[in-house]
This record gives structure tokens, C-alpha cells and sequence, in this order.
């Protein structure tokens, strides 16, 4: 199966993947959450922390 | 096949480093290494992390052997005073210094404030940076070596120059922040250990000589370098700010990215969300041939922070000499440049 990730637009190979499953996109390393596997394969960003050097 | 190699002025900094990589090639012997002040000396006396690693000893330049590719490491000026007698030596040449790096003398001539002394043979260097000349290399008898600000600037806009996406109407002001070896193996006033250490010196705000380089291989007439030193030995980063046309997406941007190096084998792309790796940082690259190139963009304004860093010495210098030297000789590009760098250091 594959998909795109909804951050960079990278393409993504995956098998063997369940709902709710966290992968990474190999390019630009963000985390992803499979949100769906049928009827095709579903990807949305999971949260992560964020850098914050301002204080 | 193995390829006798030798070196002109190898007692410097960059010379150091072609020295550290020609010894671990697979198909290169280094034939002679040059310097005038140190001629008699093992080199390792100079290069101290070479200790063991040869027993070969700097001649004079009147000692030079023909030879199958000669490096020129020398000091601004010097190359292009000799370059016939050099010539005279080897049938393939890489000068790393400034001194073929523009094909233009009007060009030389406004960036370095003098006559250049052998404009016919300007046109006939190719600009080493493979990732806009690799054709032109394979092809090439003389390489100019890069300038290390310019590599970095040049890499950091390639990608947007590609695909078209810079706005003509806006300038482009490449913010570059550079290491203390940039200035060579001699000492000067302002490196002074009291005076340099822990200091962030804007040492060049307009008017780098290497901006002409950039305006050279990217074919842009308004792009600005400003050049901070900043209080690390080895590294270059490049903040090139540059504005892109309306409705451009993030999306658009990694696209433009990836066609561009996706196939280039020194260059990675990091932009990550995770981690604390998420943009290039010259640090992990020291040592190394890679560049690390990254990019953010404003959605609002349109304005793209397009980011790259490399080790000047290696990059910006000898490594991407080795490079050229095997694209022009026609081994396999990455041969002897494999070294990742350290992580961490």
C-alpha cells in the first residue's frame, strides 16, 4: 500500500500496517498516524512537540 | 587505474585536506605535495592528524614531477601568475583558489578590484560545483575549485532558481554564517585568540567576493551575501531569504527540493518536524563532503528561509575538488569522499 505524507508530499510504502499505527515519513521524519487502511491507505499527521527557544 | 596526484601548496588548511583524502583513495597516489616554507618537512608536521598515516615529505615547487592531475591550493593570485608553467605539468588541473572561478573579467574585474592576469583562460575553467556543472565536468581538463560561501548560498537556491519559483520583482539577501579556518593556515590581527574567541564579527555585510560566483552560476542579478564569522573552526551556514511566488506551498517547495537533489549523491535534504535534527547545522558535517540543505516558508509573506550547510574546507574546498577530480577523470563520483562526519563532536 502506499500514500502520500500530508506533510511533505513524500511518498510512503507500507504493508502490514494497522489503524492507528504510528509510522515515519522517511523524508522529512515527521510522525504519522494510519487512520485508515481500507478502502486505501489513510495518513494524518500526529502530534509532536514543538521547538521554542524564545524565552 | 590509479592516478599519480600532486599538490601545490599543501602546508595550508585545504591542502591538509586533500592531502587526508587523496591518502584513502582508492585510485589515487599522491605523487608530490608542495610548500615553500616547509619544503624538507614531513608533512605530518603541519598536518599532525597525517602522523603515521605517510611519510611523505613537502618539496619545493621546483622539484615538481609531471604528473596525471595537479592541485592548486595557493593563495588568491598565485595561480593565475604561473598557470602556463602548471600547465607544463599535468594534463588535468584543479585550481582551488578564486583565481578561474568567473568567466567574465569584467566580472573579475568589479568583485576583486584588479586586472585579471590571464583573462583568455577564464572561459576555458569549468566552476566546480557538480551540482550545477557535472556535465561540463566530465568533460573538463580545468576545474576551479568554489568558494565555500558561495557553495553554500548557490545550494541553498538552487532548488527554488530550478523550478521557477523565486519572485524576479524581490532580492535575495543570503545571510551566511562562517568558521574561523575559512581564513587559512596564517594568522592575522583579528585571529588573535583574545580577539576572536566567542565573537559573532560581521566581517562582511555587502561586497563578498564570492556573491560573484553565486551571480555567476545561478544566473540571478539580484542576490546580497552577508557574511558573519561566527566562533566554530569548521562550518558554513547559508540563510538565503527569498521571496516566492504567490500561492506557493509547502508542498510545492519539498517537490522543488527533491528534483533537484534527490539524485545528487553529497546533498540531503532535512527538514524535519521531529527530533532536534530538523534543520541543517554544519556541526555533523565536519569532515565531510555532504551538504545538508533545508527550507521553511512563510505562507503569508511568501518569504522562504532556504538553508544550507557544509564544512567549508571539505564542500567548500578540497572535497569538492576530489569531486571534480573524479568526474573529470572519470571514476566513480563519491570514491574517497564516504565519510559521513561525526556525531557527536
Amino acid at each position: 500500500m502506499s500514500a502520500n505524507c500530508p506533510e511533505c508530499d513524500g511518498s510512503l510504502q507500507l504493508n502490514g500496517v494497522i489503524a492507528g499505527e504510528i509510522v515515519v515519513c522517511p523524508d522529512c521524519g515527521v510522525d504519522l498516524e494510519v487512520t485508515a487502511v481500507t478502502p486505501s491507505l489513510a495518513l494524518a499527521l500526529a502530534p509532536t512537540e514543538a521547538e521554542d527557544w524564545g524565552e | 587505474m590509479s592516478l599519480r596526484a600532486s599538490i601545490i601548496g599543501a602546508s595550508g588548511y585545504t591542502g591538509g585536506e586533500l592531502l587526508r583524502l587523496l591518502l584513502f583513495h582508492p585510485n589515487v597516489e599522491i605523487a608530490q605535495a608542495t610548500s615553500e616554507s616547509h619544503a624538507g618537512e614531513y608533512v605530518y608536521q603541519q598536518h599532525p592528524n597525517l602522523r603515521k598515516r605517510t611519510q611523505l615529505q613537502f618539496v619545493s615547487q621546483a622539484a615538481l614531477q609531471p604528473c596525471d592531475v595537479l592541485f592548486l591550493a595557493l593563495p588568491h593570485g598565485e595561480s593565475q601568475k604561473n598557470l602556463d608553467r602548471y600547465l607544463g605539468l599535468a594534463p588535468r588541473l584543479i585550481d582551488l583558489s578564486a583565481d578561474f572561478r568567473l568567466r567574465d573579467p569584467a566580472l573579475y574585474q568589479r568583485w576583486y578590484g584588479e586586472a585579471h592576469r590571464s583573462p583568455d583562460r577564464l572561459a576555458q575553467f569549468v566552476y566546480g560545483l557538480p551540482e550545477v556543472q557535472r556535465a561540463a565536468m566530465r568533460q573538463a581538463r580545468l576545474i576551479s575549485g568554489v568558494g565555500c560561501n558561495a557553495t553554500a548560498s548557490i545550494l541553498a537556491l538552487l532548488p527554488l532558481v530550478k523550478a521557477g519559483l523565486l519572485r524576479g520583482d524581490q532580492p535575495i539577501i543570503v545571510d551566511v554564517k562562517t568558521g574561523s579556518s575559512e581564513g587559512g593556515a596564517s594568522a592575522n590581527p583579528g585571529s588573535h585568540h583574545p580577539e576572536k574567541s566567542h565573537s559573532v564579527r560581521a566581517y562582511a555585510p555587502t561586497g563578498h567576493r564570492h556573491t560573484a560566483e553565486v551571480i555567476q552560476e545561478l544566473g540571478l542579478s539580484n542576490v546580497h551575501l552577508s557574511m558573519t564569522a561566527v566562533d566554530v573552526v569548521r562550518g558554513v551556514l547559508a540563510a538565503a531569504h527569498a521571496f516566492v511566488q504567490p500561492g506557493t506551498t509547502d508542498k510545492e517547495l519539498w517537490r522543488a527540493y527533491r528534483a533537484a537533489y534527490n539524485t545528487e549523491p553529497f546533498v540531503r535534504i532535512v527538514k524535519d518536524r521531529a527530533g532536534i535534527h530538523r534543520v541543517p547545522d554544519p556541526k555533523i558535517l565536519a569532515g565531510s563532503n555532504f551538504a545538508d540543505v533545508g527550507f521553511d516558508l512563510d505562507p503569508e509573506s511568501g518569504r522562504v528561509v532556504s538553508l544550507a550547510a557544509i564544512d567549508n574546507l571539505m564542500k567548500g574546498a578540497a572535497g569538492s575538488a576530489v569531486q571534480a577530480m573524479n568526474l573529470m577523470c572519470g571514476l566513480e563520483e563519491t570514491a574517497g569522499l564516504e565519510f559521513p562526519g561525526l556525531h557527536p563532536l
